[in-house]
């Protein structure tokens, strides 16, 4: 839908100035979108796309004025379903509008569509979505990360310049690190999850995507602030993000974590990883190396929080109140049992048991007890060196560039572990960015910023300056008219 | 395994899930291999320093609200709910708490939302 290249800013100034409009961008999201959902091999990035996006109001105002933007379909809408990629909300029409979709609109863009996902959120493939898995535009035999690939595929795929995703342990960052886009986590807090469908709510934060890294600073921009709705939304003053990427780097201090880099990392990560931290010292940062000694125990830790959590969240859904009914029950009980057993997936139903047996008399405190004195630890950790001097962190967003579909689906632990680099800001409830830093045999690598609370414009500076250096990892090849791939 | 067959029909029930035998002798060695690598956390002994800025996640934010100027003696600290909920409620009206309309359904009961 952009083939000049050009960045939200500018797309938005246009529509402001009336050389085009809102309904021509969408146009043209519609038609990139028609050029990758044929064939034998379908993105499949989207679970719903309103067939009117674009011809509402002309927003001719607003710094998203006019522009098409993609929203997980974790957040909800009034004029499109929320499914949250699973056959118990199939259809499901929310009363009401998240509070980061009202301030899209507020700033001028359109809703283009509802993109697909790990059902409620939990995976790091998209493969486990009730609608089909998303593939992954660069190789569209592998995943494209998840749990918001569909965000992340539609971003790198051209069809729209920006889109809206959640993150709980990294499914914003390794999505976008898999489909070389930027995918910011901000500071918890920061935007609001109210109309955020929840999965892990200490946890799960709102974040963005964007093919720069000032498009995905833009739309942070617009979706931050304090919401009353939202409880744990933080009343504090919305930085300026883009004008944050033009700060530079002269005299940042970039720790490196040594535990990020074990020796089994892939040689090709570690080597783009490498050459970033060298763009940052040319740039004028100070790169130095720091220890996070907790940090082999993220995945176990998170792997109680985030199920303990998720299957308290999701007891409400029931078979009464929302979506899928069991037909034929003879019980109440029955009816819960089977209207949850028909409408949750295999991952869903293994968070759901993982949590309950963590938060069941016995296990209470040899599991989740445990895991709550380590998420400690480890924000202690990353408290230390912050106070130590570093400004911002620099990892690899994921062990390894995007796997193949299916690879991982008979293997749990071995899925968790692509979590293994992202859920530790989450846990510690830091701001934490996926950028591109380059390609390993045709696969987009990612390299990952985290910074101290509220610190979002620090990363950004940082990331905005390896941009500078490296430069995009530039567009996957567009699929063939007219060919059946 | 860690996990039986028994313990999962057990926790299933408790999450109110019905699964079929194949899906518990699944869940029962699933769960068994990931326990197993979790069981790390019970490996290290944690020092757990006191935050000087707790995370976001671990205590939400707050402002001052209608309740801020209640008593905190101890007998309300050890109990909380010895208060009437009238007088720790933001808002109270004929035996209810008010909280805000969800917008778009004015006039109509509130709806059932699937965010918290």
């Amino acid at each position: 839908m952009n083939p000049d290249g050009v960045g939200v800013a500018t797309l938005a100034a246009r529509v402001r100035r009336g050389q085009t409009g809102a309904g021509a961008l969408a146009a043209a999201a519609r038609s990139a979108r028609r050029v990758w959902e044929r064939g034998a091999r379908p993105l499949n990035a989207f679970i719903s796309v309103g067939d009117d996006a674009g011809e509402e109001a002309d927003p001719r105002v607003g710094p998203l004025a006019g522009i098409p933007v993609a929203v997980k379909d974790n957040l909800a809408t009034v004029d499109l379903p929320t499914t949250c990629g699973s056959r118990f909300l199939e259809g499901f029409r929310s009363p009401y509008e998240a509070t980061v979709v009202r301030r899209l609109r507020r700033a001028g863009a359109t809703v283009f569509g509802k993109t697909n996902m790990d059902e409620f959120a939990m995976g790091s493939s998209t493969e486990n979505s009730a609608f089909g898995p998303t593939r992954n535009p660069w190789d569209r035999d592998r995943v494209p990360g998840g749990s918001s690939g569909g965000s992340a595929a539609a971003v790198a795929a051209g069809i729209v310049p920006v889109a809206v995703g959640s993150d709980t342990g990294g499914s914003v960052r390794q999505p976008a690190s898999f489909c070389g886009v930027v995918g910011i986590k901000p500071t918890y807090g920061r935007v609001s999850r109210y109309g955020l469908v929840a999965f892990a709510s200490s946890l799960d934060q709102v974040g963005t995507l964007g093919r720069t890294v000032r498009d995905a600073a833009a739309l942070l921009e617009v979706v931050s602030g304090h919401d009353p709705r939202d409880a744990t939304s933080v009343d504090r003053p919305v930085p300026a993000l883009v004008a944050a990427c033009d700060r530079g780097v002269r005299g940042l201090v970039v720790g490196v974590p040594r535990e990020y880099f074990p020796p089994g990392l892939d040689p090709v990560v570690r080597r783009l990883a490498e050459k970033a931290l060298a763009a940052l010292e040319r740039a004028g940062a100070e790169v130095r190396d720091v220890s996070l000694p907790h940090t082999e125990l993220a995945i176990p830790a998170y792997y109680i929080l985030a199920p303990a959590e998720a299957s308290s969240n999701l007891a409400r859904y029931d078979g009464v109140r929302f979506g899928r009914r069991h037909k034929g029950a003879d019980s109440t009980d029955a009816l819960y049992e089977m209207s949850r057993s028909e409408g949750f997936g295999t991952e869903v139903k293994r968070r759901i048991l993982l949590g309950t047996y963590a938060l069941s008399a016995g296990y209470y405190d040899a599991y989740y007890g445990r895991a709550q004195q380590a998420r400690a630890t480890i924000a202690g950790d990353f408290q230390r060196v912050f106070r130590d001097g570093a400004d911002v962190l620099f990892t690899p967003t994921s062990p390894t560039p995007a796997f193949a579909l299916g690879e991982r689906l008979d293997d749990p632990y071995r899925m968790y572990l692509s979590d293994i680099f992202t859920v530790t800001a989450n846990l510690a409830g830091l701001p934490a960015l996926s950028v591109p830093v380059g390609l390993a045999a045709g696969l987009p690598v990612g390299g990952q910023l985290m910074a101290a609370h509220w610190r979002e414009g620090t990363m950004l500076a940082a990331a905005a300056a390896i941009e500078a250096e490296l430069g995009t990892v530039g567009h996957p090849p567009a699929p063939s008219p007219g060919r059946a791939t | 395994m860690a996990v039986s067959t028994q313990e999962v029909r057990h926790i299933a029930r408790l999450a109110r899930l019905c699964l079929d035998e194949d899906e518990v002798e699944c869940m029962a060695r699933d769960m068994s291999s990931i326990l197993e690598f979790i069981a790390v956390l019970g490996g290290r002994t944690l020092e757990v320093e006191a935050p000087d800025d707790p995370p976001p996640g671990g205590e939400p934010a707050r402002r001052a609200g209608p309740g801020d100027d209640l008593d905190t003696t101890a007998e309300t600290r050890s109990d909380p709910l010895a208060r009437p909920p009238s007088r720790f409620a933001p808002a109270w009206k004929d035996g209810f708490f008010v909280v805000p309309r969800l917008p778009g359904v004015a006039g109509r009961p509130e709806q059932p939302d699937a965010s918290s």
